[in-house]
């Protein structure tokens, strides 16, 4: 299942963001996913607002250093993932 | 959790070992159940009403276990709806920052209750279901509880809320997984468990009518991977194994004192659910200690933490780090000694037991009564009946 990036993603029902010890974290049913750099950066734009090629474009400028085809591989990567484990509903 | 800053001031103080902090807190709120499930997994000495924690020291226990790291509580039991105080519990278990999940029959559910809990700030809803067919669900959890749950479905399905669909399957049920599945299609929860029995409590009681066979297990995994293919984007398939047919043990509660901390309805923490079938394992107490304090040094929790206990052939294999030497109460149940290796991971040296039980119920075969069950349910003579608490 690919990511169209064109959609904007948000939580799902029952996920949200907290922050614990100062250790940022996605709470999901039964599960939770630490949040670090650039997992981060992601998540805390899956606000339903960002398109996923908004999120995208602001982290290739966020990691200029980094090959801008690599980091979008890795987002579109990271977002699959997520919708697998049901944290993220994408709206059109 | 790391031990430094032992030296503070110059003062030598005994710091733990590592004991990372725990992720969820399992609060048992009550024993008190309207259900009767043959496989439930409460001890067969229920804790009374009266022994119950007040609403006071719950809220003390979750700010606790906020501050020593946890992330999420889940509310459980019994039933938590047979707390009166249910509602003010989920808020104050929310307000100090834990994700709240309600572990629920949803049998003593109305709209005006839900819309509380919601509104308290529940995350997630895990509402089980005994079956796909009013008849085998009745029979299971030995009520007539399956129109009202499917009534509560609806209700939460209104709200933008965690929902996870619990089928706790075995060999009565199994059978019925299109029709389960067909009820997953219709609700598109966040997700759905497929919870194989695991014999404890009143499950390991009545084990020879709740074991699968090998043919019907090996239809249910064949199924499942289907669905999960289908559902996939919609609804996270969850599949907990029946361990007896497994090549290794389960990780149980992520390992011993690692991740899990369970307090009973009366207060005793516990590493594990089962943890009291252990003879001499001595509980502390949330009315007596601080939380991080039991988890931190108290005898139950350090008694199977890490490696030290362990024996041949845990001690030097491989996957010890992975599943822990499987589950301590399931080594007790089944060979006598809480410190052997789980009894159905291949290498051990009781595997035969499992074995043997396992022949027993594929030669029998017998995947169901096919009689009428009796028109007072909670005395059909096939199973041994949960009652409630008092």
């Amino acid at each position: 299942m690919s990511v169209d990036l064109n959609t904007r993603p948000r939580f799902a029902a029952g996920c949200r963001m907290a922050e614990n010890n100062n250790q940022h974290v996605l709470l999901m049913p039964e599960r939770a996913l630490r949040l670090n750099g650039p997992s981060l950066e992601i998540v805390s734009r899956c606000d339903g607002q960002h398109t996923v090629a908004q999120i995208v474009g602001e982290l290739q400028l966020l990691y200029s250093k980094a090959e801008p085809r690599k980091v979008e591989q890795d987002i579109l990567g990271y977002l699959a993932l997520l919708q697998k484990e049901r944290a993220l509903d994408f709206e059109p | 959790m790391s031990p430094s800053g032992s030296e503070a001031n110059g003062i030598s103080l005994p710091m733990p070992t590592t004991a990372p902090s725990p992720l969820a807190l399992v609060a048992e709120l009550t024993h008190r159940c309207p259900l009767h499930c043959v496989y439930c997994s409460n001890p067969l000495e229920l804790e009374s009403r009266a022994s119950e924690l007040s609403t006071e020291t719950w809220s003390r226990v979750f700010k606790e276990a906020a501050e020593a790291g946890a992330l999420q509580a889940d509310l459980t039991g019994g039933e938590p709806l047979a707390r009166p105080d249910i509602v003010e519990l989920v808020r104050h278990a929310r307000a100090v920052g834990l994700y709240v999940s309600l572990i629920t029959s949803g049998l003593a559910l109305d709209e005006g209750k839900l819309d509380l809990l919601v509104d308290a700030g529940l995350d997630h809803f895990q509402l089980s279901f005994q079956g796909a067919r009013e008849e085998t669900a009745n029979e299971i959890s030995g009520t007539k509880s399956h129109q009202h749950k499917l009534r509560v479905l609806e209700w939460i399905k209104r709200y933008r809320i965690g929902l996870t669909l619990n089928f706790v399957i075995h060999r009565r049920n199994i059978d019925e997984l299109d029709e389960m599945l067909a009820m997953v299609e219709s609700s598109l929860p966040g997700s759905v468990e497929f919870a194989s029995v695991q014999y404890y409590g009143w499950a390991f009681v009545n084990r020879e009518n709740l074991l699968p066979t090998r043919q019907q297990l090996d239809h249910c995994v064949e199924r499942l991977n289907r669905a999960e293919e289908e559902l996939r984007g919609k609804t996270r398939v969850v599949f907990v194994v029946p361990d007896y047919y497994a090549k290794y043990p389960k990780p149980c509660v992520g390992g011993w004192g690692r991740k899990i901390m369970l307090i009973t309805p009366s207060g005793d923490a516990l590493p594990c659910h089962a943890a009291p079938v252990i003879p001499g394992l001595k509980f502390e107490n949330v009315k007596n200690r601080s939380l991080r304090e039991i988890w931190e040094r108290s005898e139950a929790f350090e008694k199977f933490r890490g490696e030290h206990w362990m024996q041949e052939p845990c001690k030097s294999c491989d996957r010890r780090t992975q599943d822990f030497g499987g589950c301590r109460c399931q080594a007790m149940l089944l060979t006598a000694d809480p410190a052997a290796t789980d009894p159905v991971c291949s290498l051990a040296p009781e595997r035969p037991k499992i074995d043997a039980i396992l022949a027993k119920t594929n030669q029998a075969q017998r995947a169901g009564s096919g009689a009428a069950p009796p028109a007072n349910l909670l005395r059909n003579p096939h199973w041994l009946y949960r009652p409630n608490a008092v």
